[in-house]
């Protein structure tokens, strides 16, 4: 073999190593969420060995930890519903009312300053909001509550669903904007010569328009809602409780899978194997929301031809 | 008046009564925007107020000026080394060090040296003015001690070279910051160049197939799960199915190293893209195979918006909690680890333990450590948009 | 000034126009007849789509844009300080170089805005609107089947005769029209011409257009801009056959632009 051929074998070779290590690399990203899924499975369903996936789903009563332990999630259920809800109703009017305004009405200067403060707030690790929420914003609560004549826990659902509400309104302000950007001048130009009002474009023509997007954003702030844990593990309460009162104590599934796994009990025990049940809950549920609000942001993209997404 | 003003819309043919009410609507709807930003940006301003308010009292901490003795007495029992009125009053964990004080100055034996010595956190609290334990004796000889200038309150360099503690004043963030440096620096190691190497390959070396897309919609999935998850999957995995060590900063990296991979991925990928396609066919131009022209042309164009997205993953990853509570990262660390498989913890976990700790100086101690985590995530942010903007090459 | 018995609708007094510290439009001054159909014409850049854009004070629109001068219509200045822009727009609509239906059905498009202003109330007084909207913009016949497809599922010149439907569902006088046939291909382009013609007895036509012969056909009055002047304004055929203005000529005879 002439030197020429060696080293055209070794060249191909090498890249044929190179591509296969990059190949590899790429695959790990797939073994990443399918090792999730069946890490999380398999435990889940050692747990359903022991306990009933039935009343798991509909019963309400958590009990862990004695003799006739019952693990009915449906006041988890309830209390991560609760809170999700109040954070949700923070988040997605602020959120898409910051980004209609820095999209429609602020000038260029205004905006440039102003989306930078808003990404702040996405970069506030939660363990500090979950400090904020627990020392200074439960207490005001309370305080507050009191004013009304009404009675609120330290550990009111109201507080961290306040705090986790501040915490998701960039997914929420971020997305809506681009969204709401996106939508072709063209179209408020129409609305403004048949002689509509800048806030009329905006709510007739421009925000029907965008909504998929908007959805989009709404469905991933829920999503992050739902897989929160440091600031209701710091300010939400621990005690499973089945109430629509925002300023009772109640407690979520990311809490629940906290305790489970920090307590003194045995891995194969079903108190720490709950824990992997609800994660598997956790995991399903928050899976369907990113694929409705990927496949809706996917056909706006389609619909107006847009690459900044 | 009001028949002037209907003079006045007579000559207008352009005035229209019904339009009076659109326009408020409109100004109402523009009104209600505004005020949303300004909740977010009010928020804002509130909070970290309220967290340096609370912190910058933790910068500094009370030291008394007092006798201590250096014999066997004191030695055997380090609580003699005071005088028995000082003895409530001082630290109980400074005392402690009074014989590793002695190995440093053996000259100190058999003598009564005056020196500042830190006060114990009930001191401390009851002279910032926050809640306190201390009895009406001892409040009546604090204010003395006070009054003759044998208080100061010191610069709390403890906070930043001791590690945790269960006494309070003696509690500092320096376990907690070499925990998180070890754990990111695993993180980085794995996570880096195996999302560079997946750019790479979806952008430069990949078409556009079942496997591509599959990749791709597996990306887009990781990105969206929640971070508690991948503590389950650290539990299950690398703790109960490789046996690695827990609490270490190896498992922590190695789970938060699959945390971050999406963000360097997507962040790496836009680099590459940006990159326009001349360069590449330039390459191809000179007879350079894809490999060549990828390694030595694109990726060193692409690099700046490489780091950058990779130090917005580390940012992201030192912040991170939650899946790090899961693989056992906050057990009571006291002293800086020293491998990556010894037990650890991190800063932000630490900051937990502490907002759950009763005594009142923690909360101070905490909202500092909030303020040290806050600065580094900043500078960090800084320096990548810094970044972004200097090797910003307009094509 | 042209001496004839037409009434104006538009009378246009020494316009400038800045954007931000540069000008636009240099002292425009032209009287625009009531229905008629006048067609701006002249090279890229030269202003008479900004000036278009004046007359029904979209150019407000854009936060640089400075305007000196009058526009005059039915003895008021619309440029005064008691005159509400948006009810100027009642009065004068617009059609645009691209049709942009909105993403709404084809009958949603049209009484979007009769009902917004009042004009019309939900029910049948909106359907015969409607109707009678799409009945003078030429669609009628091809969408009354239809009605509650989506406006964009309609062909480039059936959405651009949508959009002229909009547009008079308001009841306007003036209809601006900014190259309303560039976009589309010819057989459209003629249907509309043809329509022009047409709605030229109910409403005063205002139309920007790059192609001359277009001018040639639909227009009474024709003015020539050039950098931003208004360098000759006359009927239609003294423009084309006998211009008083040498840039005049030099355009027509296509030495430049």
């Amino acid at each position: 073999m002439s030197t020429f051929e060696s080293r055209k074998r070794s060249r191909e070779l090498n890249e044929k190593l190179i591509k296969l290590a990059l190949i590899s690399a790429a695959t790990i990203s797939i073994l990443t969420t399918f090792g999730i899924l069946f890490s999380i499975l398999f435990e889940a369903i050692e747990f359903f060995k022991l306990r009933s996936f039935w009343y798991f789903i509909t019963g309400a009563t958590w009990s862990p930890g004695v003799i006739g332990s019952q693990f009915g999630a449906l006041p988890i259920f309830a209390g991560t519903f609760v809170i999700t809800i109040i954070a949700l109703g923070v988040a997605i009017p602020v959120g898409l009312g910051s980004a209609i305004y820095m999209s429609e009405y602020a000038s260029a200067t205004v905006r440039d300053y102003l989306k930078p403060l808003l990404e702040i707030l996405a970069g506030i690790p939660t363990v500090v909001y979950g400090f904020f929420a627990a020392i200074t914003v439960a207490p005001l609560v309370v305080k507050i509550a009191e004013f009304f004549g009404l009675e609120a826990t330290f550990n009111s659902a109201l507080a961290s669903g306040v705090v986790m509400g501040i915490m998701i309104i960039p997914v929420i302000s971020s997305l809506s904007d681009d969204v709401i950007r996106a939508v072709p001048d063209s179209q408020r130009k129409a609305a403004f010569a048949l002689g509509m009002t800048h806030g009329e474009t905006i709510k007739n023509i421009v925000l029907p328009s965008a909504m998929p997007g908007i959805i989009s954003a709404s469905l991933l702030g829920l999503s992050k809602a739902l897989g929160e844990t440091m600031i209701v593990v710091m300010a939400a309460g621990l005690r499973p409780n089945l109430s629509w009162n925002p300023l009772e104590d109640m407690t979520t599934v990311t809490v629940t899978i906290v305790n489970s796994l920090v307590g003194d009990f045995e891995f194969n025990s079903p108190e720490t194997l709950s824990a992997f049940a609800l994660g598997l809950i956790l995991f399903v549920v928050t899976l369907i929301l990113n694929m409705i609000s990927l496949s809706l942001i996917r056909k706006f993209k389609e619909k107006y031809k847009v690459n900044t997404l | 008046m009001i028949k002037r003003k209907k003079e006045k819309q007579n000559n207008n043919p352009f005035y229209d009564s019904t339009l009076k009410k659109r326009h408020a609507s409109a100004a109402r709807f523009k009104k209600f925007t505004l005020t949303s930003l300004l909740f977010s940006i009010a928020f804002l301003s509130f909070f970290l107020f309220d967290i340096v308010g609370k912190a910058i009292p933790a910068f500094k901490v009370a030291y008394i000026q007092t006798e201590v003795t250096f014999n066997e007495k004191s030695l055997d029992d380090t609580r003699f080394a005071v005088d028995k009125k000082y003895r409530d009053l001082v630290s109980r964990a400074w005392l402690r060090d009074i014989p590793s004080l002695l190995k440093e100055n053996p000259n100190f034996m058999n003598t009564t040296i005056t020196t500042w010595v830190l006060a114990d956190d009930q001191v401390d609290q009851y002279l910032k003015g926050h809640h306190h334990k201390l009895k009406e004796n001892e409040i009546t000889f604090v204010e003395n001690l006070l009054s003759q200038g044998l208080i100061e309150n010191k610069f709390n360099a403890i906070f930043f070279t001791k590690g945790d503690s269960k006494i309070p004043e003696y509690a500092g963030l320096y376990s907690a910051i070499v925990g998180s440096v070890l754990t990111l620096i695993i993180t980085m190691m794995v996570a880096f160049p195996i999302g560079v190497m997946t750019a790479i390959y979806l952008e430069e070396f990949s078409s556009d197939n079942k496997f591509t897309r599959f990749i791709e919609i597996n990306i887009n999935n990781l990105a969206a799960i929640p971070s508690i998850l991948f503590g389950l999957l650290g539990l299950a995995i690398f703790i109960n199915l490789f046996g690695m060590p827990r609490s270490s900063p190896l498992v922590g990296g190695l789970t938060l190293a699959l945390m971050t991979l999406p963000i360097i991925i997507v962040s790496s990928r836009a680099a590459l893209r940006a990159v326009p396609d001349s360069i590449r066919q330039a390459g191809y131009g000179l007879g350079l195979n894809k490999i060549q022209v990828t390694r030595d042309h694109v990726l060193p164009l692409a690099f700046p918006g490489v780091l950058t997205g990779s130090i917005i993953g580390l940012a992201h990853a030192m912040g991170e909690t939650a899946p790090l509570i899961i693989i056992g990262m906050i057990a009571f660390i006291p002293d800086a680890p020293t491998m990556v498989t010894q037990a650890a913890t991190v800063m932000p976990a630490q900051l937990f333990t502490w907002a759950g700790m009763p005594e009142g100086m923690y909360i101070e101690k905490t909202a500092a450590g909030i303020v040290v985590l806050l600065t580094i995530l900043i500078s960090l942010n800084t320096v990548a948009i810094i970044l972004r903007k200097k090797f910003e090459v307009k094509w | 000034m042209i001496e004839n018995d037409n009434k104006t609708k538009i009378a246009v007094k020494n316009l400038n126009l800045y954007y931000g510290v540069n000008q636009a439009l240099f002292d425009i001054s032209a009287n625009l007849y009531e229905n008629k159909i006048t067609a701006l014409i002249g090279p890229s850049g030269c202003g008479k789509s900004t000036f278009l854009r004046c007359v029904n004070r979209m150019n407000d629109l854009i936060p640089i844009v400075k305007i000196d001068g009058s526009i005059i219509i039915d003895n008021k200045n619309i440029y005064d300080k008691d005159v509400d822009e948006v009810s100027v727009r009642k009065k004068i609509g617009m059609v645009f170089q691209q049709p942009n239906p909105f993403p709404k059905s084809i009958y949603d498009n049209v009484s979007y805005a009769p009902l917004k202003h009042g004009i019309v109330k939900k029910g049948r007084d909106c359907d015969e609107l409607v109707e009678l909207s799409l009945i003078k913009s030429g669609l009628w016949n091809e969408v009354k089947d239809k009605l509650n497809q989506p406006g964009t599922s309609l062909s480039g010149g059936q959405q651009q005769r949508l959009c002229i439907a909009r547009t008079i569902a308001i009841k306007p006088e003036v209809i601006l029209m900014d190259e309303p046939t560039s976009a589309l291909d010819p057989i459209s382009t003629e249907k509309i011409e043809a329509l022009m013609l047409e709605l030229k007895q109910d409403y005063t036509i205002i139309t920007v257009t790059h192609n001359m012969q277009q001018a040639a056909r639909v227009a009474d009055y024709t003015a020539f801009f050039h950098l931003g002047k208004l360098i000759e304004y006359d009927e239609t055929q003294t423009i084309f056959v006998n211009p008083h203005n040498k840039k005049t000529e030099d355009y027509i005879t296509g030495r430049f632009g």
